[in-house]
């Protein structure tokens, strides 16, 4: 078994803010993250599969098609959105990333071929923050 | 020989922005400006690099001491742009399109009130790992 990672990025708009929760409690749990206004990020995505290399072409998947369906189904959803906003995925959810990283694997597990398997994902918000998720198991 | 010496101090802020020019309608801005004119905003991690060449001090065996470097940029930068969306928040940008260009220009002439005049500064901004600027030219 082999596993391959591809990296995709993406630059987003979000906030972290409880509809429930007053503007108080929101900014007393969330700090500046809690802006109205929106902050950004460049957020990293680490896609990771695992499968058994292809006898005639050597590949576990071809990287390039792997790129592809990131790209269809996570990437353009994502890249220069509001992330509270504009992301049908995340509607009424909180715009955390461990709840985007949930979100984001929900979306690819459906294209990812019979062949593999999607073994990870990591999520960067910061080169300094960052998820993972193995799925539900 | 010259004892010039070149010391440098990074720092970052993570802000929402789009880019707009309110002298155009959307569909101009939306031509010219694509998806990074989402009326809802997206965002970055911006990396600043702020440089400073100067004599070493022979007292101190500084150009300038970097803790009170780190601090004019917390101050007079960090605090002002850090988690802020840089269209609505910060007046800097009020009228002015935030674009990468005009940030670094904007970040130099805040710092060079607070820097002395001395030490030659340049400003590099990273907007994304693949796209950054630099003031003075």
């Amino acid at each position: 078994m082999v596993y391959i990672t591809r990296i995709e990025h993406f630059n987003a708009a979000h906030k972290l803010y409880n509809p429930r929760w007053s503007k108080e409690k929101n900014e007393e749990v969330f700090g500046k993250c809690a802006n109205e206004k929106w902050h950004g990020h460049n957020f990293e995505l680490y896609v990771t599969i695992k499968g058994i290399p292809d006898i005639e072409t050597g590949f576990v998947y071809d990287a390039k098609k792997l790129s592809a369906i990131i790209k269809e189904h996570v990437t353009e959803k994502l890249d220069h959105k509001n992330l509270n906003l504009d992301v049908d995925f995340m509607e009424g959810k909180l715009c955390s990333i461990e709840n985007l990283v949930i979100g984001i694997w929900e979306q690819l597990v459906p294209h990812i071929p019979p062949s593999i398997e999607l073994h990870c994902l990591k999520l960067y918000e910061t080169p300094r923050i960052y998820v993972e998720y193995f799925g539900e198991k | 020989m010259s004892n010039k010496v070149a010391v440098y101090r990074k720092e970052h802020f993570n802000s929402a922005h789009r880019l707009f020019n309110a002298d155009w309608d959307d569909e101009m801005n939306k031509k010219v400006f694509g998806k990074c004119s989402n009326p809802h905003y997206h965002g970055h991690n911006y990396e600043l690099i702020v440089k400073l060449v100067g004599e070493i001090n022979p007292k101190t065996g500084f150009v300038m001491d970097m803790k009170l470097l780190s601090d004019v940029i917390q101050e007079n930068i960090i605090e002002r742009f850090d988690h802020k969306n840089l269209n609505e928040d910060c007046v800097e940008f009020a009228q002015l399109n935030p674009t990468a260009e005009n940030i670094v220009v904007t970040i130099y002439n805040i710092l060079s009130q607070h820097i002395d005049p001395v030490l030659k500064m340049t400003v590099r901004l990273y907007e994304t790992e693949r796209n950054f600027v630099q003031y003075p030219a």
